[in-house]
């Protein structure tokens, strides 16, 4: 580069720093991050397959594979029932991204330019959670458009279906703040990867979501009918007015399924996120 | 701040587990100066540099850094300092004006500022024509100059730099030079840490040697130089005189070395004041005609070998711009300047 044209002007010792208001600067920082992790995941197709092409998939191949083979106690038909299952299915396997991503910028040296800026510190990970929302519900979209096409309806108002799609919503991001947790204690993004495997497929499979738990063992339908992802499922039933053979079940999760969702999504939340903030102070103090 | 000093560390103390990366690291950088930090791999260079841009907290003594303590109010010295770490960190996915404005918006600059300031960078750091692709696709020179881009987003009044030319070529090496020249010029006070010599002799004001996590010189360039015994004096005669090398002895230390067709001598010297007047008078005074005399400072690479006892810098040989400096070669031995003097 030539000198002349390099030249920045005279230096400016006061930095054109905005005075930010109480909330103005980390509500800011937060929308940078939000910002800059959307980018992330437009850049990389084979993350956004996780919320566009796997969606897709599962309901083509649960309806059509499974459909036919799974009676539903009680009564309707298989795609009415394995929707809200579908949902919880895709989102809560999506939230391994929150954790491959937080440990990308770990290791790729991210996390330490952000530290030498005069940003509020939470902001990267609150950001990374806000865009890990977004694409959940870009997630829940896709979902519910092929749901319809392939004759899923709700049998409830337009209020009640919002609603069981916003607590499966907040359940996926509570959630994601566990990831955020495995994803700051991690060794590589790879180690993060294989947390998805060992611990979210099951999570979702054992419980309500593909199939009902009347036909499992009885030990596995008491852990099925306690997991998060049995309430958090028959809630979404309930609020779309569609089949739910948990509701026949005993056990008080099944019976109370919102409220037990709710509560399930708040204390996961209220343990995990300050955890994560403990994490991430730990992982980036020396 | 201080006087007029930016930069201030005193008795820095830094442990990784049972490594002492730092023990009792003092320097200082006035206003508007260049220091160059220089040492080997391993010397706490870095470590140096992440305590004073506050990514690591000192065991003991203290920092400032535009006169807040790095410790106390590190928010303060954020907002006062620019940083080009060694390993470019920059956001791989997203694009070179991606970076620079996410940064920019991050250190609460407003959205129109940071894009006008991301332009203006882009810019005189010849990347516009690379601006909207994504980082992946940058060369290690288009990555570095973007770092240092990403520094000055904010106009800082302090740069640290952490081996900004480290595997550049030495065009783009030139490049950033002449950017932080330009910077030095504008009155922006840069910290430099540098495994080149020739990098810390062409920029820096000022220079700390660290090794083994202690400061074992500062000095400017010269003065660093010149407290090294190894300058020689290099003298050619008109013609062959016998007496000439006598006659200098006195002047220079160890044997005097003359070439095969005795016209040529050549010695270790002190850096003694009005050295080259008194050995044209000895010769003269002996008789002997002088046609050359030239009295060849030591390199950075020399005070460098003298001070650290010899073990070594990162290979510079391909990237060694002084002429003066021996080359090192892949045994990490200077070729013996006898042999360069009577072949």
């Amino acid at each position: 580069m030539t000198t002349t044209t390099l030249s920045p002007g005279p230096t400016e010792l006061v930095s054109p720093h905005r005075v930010s208001t109480a909330l103005g600067g980390p509500v800011r920082n937060v929308w940078s991050m939000t910002r800059r992790n959307l980018v992330h995941i437009s850049r990389e197709p084979m993350q956004l397959s996780d919320v566009t092409i796997q969606p897709v998939l599962f309901t083509v191949l649960f309806i059509y594979i499974f459909g036919g083979g799974i009676p539903i106690p009680g009564g309707g038909s298989y795609k009415d029932f394995v929707l809200a299952g579908l949902l919880a299915l895709n989102l809560v396997t999506s939230t391994m991204g929150t954790a491959v991503g937080l440990s990308t910028d770990l290791h790729e040296g991210m996390i330490d330019r952000f530290r030498a800026l005069p940003l509020w510190r939470a902001s990267v990970l609150v950001g990374r959670s806000f865009a890990d929302l977004l694409t959940s519900c870009l997630c829940a979209l896709i979902v519910a458009v092929t749901g319809l096409a392939v004759g899923w309806r709700a049998g409830a108002s337009v209020a009640s279906v919002v609603g069981g799609f916003a607590v499966v919503l907040l359940f996926a991001y509570s959630l994601s703040w566990v990831a955020a947790c495995v994803g700051l204690n991690s060794k590589s993004p790879e180690s993060a990867a294989s947390f998805g495997f060992i611990v979210l497929f099951p999570l979702a499979f054992v419980s309500n979501a593909m199939v009902p738990t009347q036909h499992m063992p009885t030990w596995l339908k008491t852990v099925a009918d306690w997991n998060p992802v049995s309430a958090v499922t028959s809630a979404a039933r309930n609020l779309w007015g569609n089949p739910n053979p948990s509701s026949d079940l005993g056990a008080w999760p099944m019976q109370h399924p919102v409220e037990a969702a709710l509560i399930w999504s708040v204390v996961i939340l209220a343990i995990a996120a300050p955890l994560a903030s403990h994490f991430f102070r730990r992982r980036t103090t020396e | 701040m201080t006087g007029d000093r930016m930069i201030e560390a005193e008795g820095l103390v830094k442990n990784y587990g049972s490594t002492r990366a730092l023990d009792g690291v003092d320097f200082d950088v006035p206003t508007g100066t260049v220091l160059g930090l220089l040492g080997p791999n391993g010397a706490g260079k870095t470590t140096a540099v992440r305590i004073l841009t506050t990514l690591a907290r000192p065991d003991a003594g203290t920092a400032r850094v535009a006169g807040f303590d790095v410790a106390a109010r590190p928010g303060e010295v954020r907002r006062h300092i620019g940083v080009a770490a060694q390993d470019a960190t920059l956001d791989g996915l997203l694009t070179g004006r991606q970076n620079l404005v996410l940064v920019g918006e991050l250190c609460e600059m407003g959205r129109t500022a940071a894009r006008a300031r991301a332009t203006e960078l882009l810019e005189q750091f010849e990347l516009t024509d690379a601006a909207d692709r994504v980082l992946k696709g940058y060369s290690g020179g288009m990555r570095r100059r973007l770092d240092l881009a990403a520094s000055l987003m904010t106009r800082p009044p302090v740069l640290f730099l952490d081996e900004p030319t480290t595997g550049l070529d030495p065009t783009s090496r030139q490049r950033v030079w002449d950017a932080i020249r330009v910077l030095v010029g504008d009155g922006v006070t840069v910290l430099l840490t540098t495994q080149y010599l020739d990098e810390a002799d062409a920029l820096a004001e000022r220079i700390v040697v660290v090794d083994h996590g202690h400061v074992i010189a500062d000095g400017t360039p010269l003065a660093l130089k010149e407290s090294s015994r190894s300058a020689r004096i290099e003298i050619t005669l008109s013609s062959p005189y016998p007496g000439a090398a006598a006659a200098i002895a006195p002047l220079v230390t160890g044997t005097v070395q003359v070439t095969d067709d005795g016209r040529r001598l050549s010695a270790g010297v002190d850096s003694t004041p009005g050295l080259g007047t008194l050995a044209v008078r000895a010769l003269d005074a002996a008789g002997a005609m002088v046609d050359d005399i030239e009295i060849r400072q030591p390199s950075l690479d020399d005070v460098f070998f003298a001070l650290t006892g010899g073990h070594l810098p990162s290979d510079n040989a391909d990237t060694d711009t002084d002429a003066d400096a021996p080359a090192l070669d892949a045994a990490g031995e200077r070729p013996s300047e006898l042999e360069e003097v009577t072949v």
